[in-house]
């Protein structure tokens, strides 16, 4: 699987470890109820002004839902949202000052390009000089200024999706909503589109707040992201903690690949934890701060890249290294993915990059070979 | 490349729209008949349609049939797009599916209890016949059918367009004339149609709830045909064929146009791409 960088580290943009600092936008113990289905369940959730801000999770977490609600569609059984300290109970969607963008983009059929984006202006009652001039400004800003006139049936899906993001950015909303924007897409143009969305968020200044099931998505395009399962959120954090401190073994096998090794805790000092693998037969090391005791089950996870293949055993007496033997590799063009059976009912995977051009695999299937990684690389999960 | 016809498929052809159509083509060709009498061929004439113009009941009965079926028509279009809307809308209540059961039941309603029910109704609250019952009875029978056409053009109707329009600042009323409305538009204009059709054509509903005054078209042949066919009735009826022939025509042309145009510029679309 291609590796991406960690999303857009802003260093001097951490407005949630700041205690003084007021959430823009605050889901305070919101629970929603479909009859006798939880799709929200107790949750709470603080969004910073100029956040882009993603709802990870697979259908039917309540992310969507969650979207929601916050957009006035849906009304919350219990608990309460807040906008700019502004509780958004009883305001109906049409004078929430949120714009959403559907999924399925929903331009008005029977309306061109340009009526498309200027119904929400005219729904303001601007003058027609400024809905012009407005209307304008937002065709070039989504580059479609020679398609003014065409009707949403003429044009092509990643045209669709640009109008669908002008007509929602055009009222210039406090918070724009983005419901799987790029899902149409292919994945080419997906990967540009989340480009220009980074763009465009850090140029308007606007808070953010994407729903997707795509976690390359989430981790491109997002200041934190919170992952979600049945109802709750697991994590809230920025992408690198997501990938290098998943909290929970859901959070950790849904961002990413990673290899999970049961096994009980046997000593510990401070972060250098050893935990005794039953599958293996042997010890671990691993260097994490956890709250899990001496004697506590607890599981140890690395991702495939932390992981090194070679014929030879590691020197480094603080290395772990096990013995295994080569079961399966896929090759992925730029990296190959190496299925390594440790024991009778573990297969790791460690991810080799293909630095040179592949015609002879120093390594190849049926090879013993040990499997190594550092003790401050893999982590401890305990739920 | 089009097969011959074997004799089997244009016998059968010829018998099916000789039976269909052999009945209104000896209308039409009598109503140019030189004589009185309306089985006997003496030439070709069109003076039965200039008598026709002369007809003050005929054109009056006309004239009744016309303002019944328009008003009608469109408070049956009002109400069963509201049905409609409520059926395809509201998810689910108590007693959703007896009301939208009970929508149908004037579909399979014998018009005779319709239009007999209606009037003891109209009896009861005392109320004079005249042509306002007509366009009452009118508007209760063709409703449901209204609604059926509608409900069906709005399940195929995307519910995230009004929640769009709502969430750019759309109340919901301007939400339903701005998008849903011409969304459905083509459901509620067929719907018309259907009702104003179905309202030229009634014999039996508007027999039992028509008052002095209130003849209407099918009422008026009906009644002299019992007197006797006169050549006269033939043209009016060629004329009421015409009409409901040009009707058909130009819907389908526009429908068909539409289609084109559509293909067209999906054509040019893809071209631009």
């Amino acid at each position: 699987m291609a590796r991406k960088p960690l999303g857009p580290i802003r260093r001097t943009f951490l407005p949630w470890d700041d205690p003084g600092e007021q959430p823009f936008i605050e889901f305070r113990n919101i629970t929603k109820r479909f009859g006798s289905f939880v799709a929200v369940n107790d949750l709470s959730l603080k969004i910073y002004e100029r956040e882009f801000h993603a709802l990870l999770g697979g259908s039917g977490c309540g992310k969507t839902t969650l979207m929601r609600l916050l957009a006035g569609f849906e009304q919350p059984t219990s608990g309460q949202i807040f906008l700019e300290g502004n509780d958004l109970a009883g305001v109906p969607p049409y004078k929430r000052p949120i714009n959403m963008m559907f999924q399925s983009y929903a331009l008005f059929p029977h309306m061109n390009v340009e009526k498309n984006i200027a119904f929400g202006l005219e729904m303001d009652g601007l003058s027609g000089k400024e809905i012009r001039s407005r209307t304008h400004e937002m065709l070039s800003l989504v580059k479609l200024e020679g398609f003014r006139k065409r009707k949403p049936h003429q044009l092509s899906g990643g045209q669709r999706q640009r109008v669908a993001l002008a007509r929602s950015l055009a009222k210039r909303p406090k918070v724009l909503l983005l419901d799987e924007p790029l899902a149409a897409l292919d994945k080419k143009l997906r990967e540009e589109t989340q480009l220009e969305l980074i763009n465009l968020q850090e140029q308007l200044r606007l808070t953010f707040l994407i729903v997707t099931h795509d976690q390359e998505e989430a981790m491109t395009v997002a200041d934190r992201i919170s992952v979600m399962d049945k109802g709750s959120i697991l994590q809230n954090a920025t992408p690198g903690e997501i990938y290098e401190q998943p909290n929970s073994r859901f959070v950790a096998e849904f961002i990413g690949d990673i290899n999970v090794l049961d096994g009980q805790i046997t000593r510990k000092h401070r972060e250098d934890v050893q935990l005794f693998s039953s599958v293996l037969g042997g010890h671990l090391s691993v260097r994490y701060p956890t709250s899990a005791d001496v004697g506590d089950h607890a599981a140890l996870a690395i991702r495939p890249e932390k992981m090194r293949i070679s014929f030879e055993k590691p020197e480094d007496q603080s290395t772990n290294a096990i013995q295994g033997e080569v079961w399966d590799i896929a090759y992925m063009g730029d990296v190959s993915i190496y299925h390594i059976k440790v024991a009778e009912t573990e297969t790791l995977r460690a991810i080799v990059a293909n630095t040179t051009r592949l015609v002879e695999r120093p390594i190849s299937w049926d090879d013993q070979v040990w499997l190594s990684w550092d003790s401050d690389a893999g982590i401890i999960l305990t739920r | 490349m089009p097969a011959k016809p074997s004799w089997f498929n244009l016998t059968s052809l010829v018998l099916g729209f000789s039976f269909l159509y052999l009945p209104i083509v000896i209308l039409i060709v009598f109503s140019f008949n030189e004589s009185r009498l309306v089985t006997v061929w003496a030439g070709f004439s069109t003076k039965w349609y200039t008598a026709l113009l002369h007809n003050q009941q005929l054109l009056e009965a006309a004239w009744v049939t016309i303002k019944v079926g328009a008003i009608s028509a469109t408070l049956a279009t009002i109400l069963g797009t509201l049905a409609a809307l409520v059926l395809a809308r509201q998810g689910r209540f108590l007693g959703r599916t007896l009301f939208s059961g009970m929508i149908y039941a004037p579909l399979v309603m014998p018009e005779v209890i319709l239009g007999l029910s209606l009037l003891l109704l109209f009896v009861a609250i005392d109320q004079n016949r005249g042509v306002w019952t007509i366009i009452i009875a009118h508007t209760t029978f063709s409703m449901c059918y209204v609604a059926v056409v509608v409900q069906s053009r709005l399940s195929g109707f995307d519910r995230s367009l009004e929640e769009a329009a709502m969430d750019l600042g759309c109340p919901p009323v301007r939400t339903f004339f701005r998008i849903t409305l011409p969304q459905i538009f083509p459901g509620v204009a067929a719907g018309w149609m259907l009702a104003f059709t179905l309202s030229l054509d009634d014999l039996v509903i508007a027999s039992f709830n028509s008052g002095p005054g209130s003849t209407t078209l099918p009422m008026k042949i009906y009644s002299q045909v019992r007197l006797g066919v006169t050549p006269e009735i033939n043209a009016i009826c060629t004329l009421l064929v015409l009409l409901v022939t040009l009707g058909v025509i130009i819907a389908s042309i526009l429908t068909k146009r539409q289609k084109l145009k559509r293909i067209e510029e999906e054509r040019l679309a893809a071209a631009h791409l």
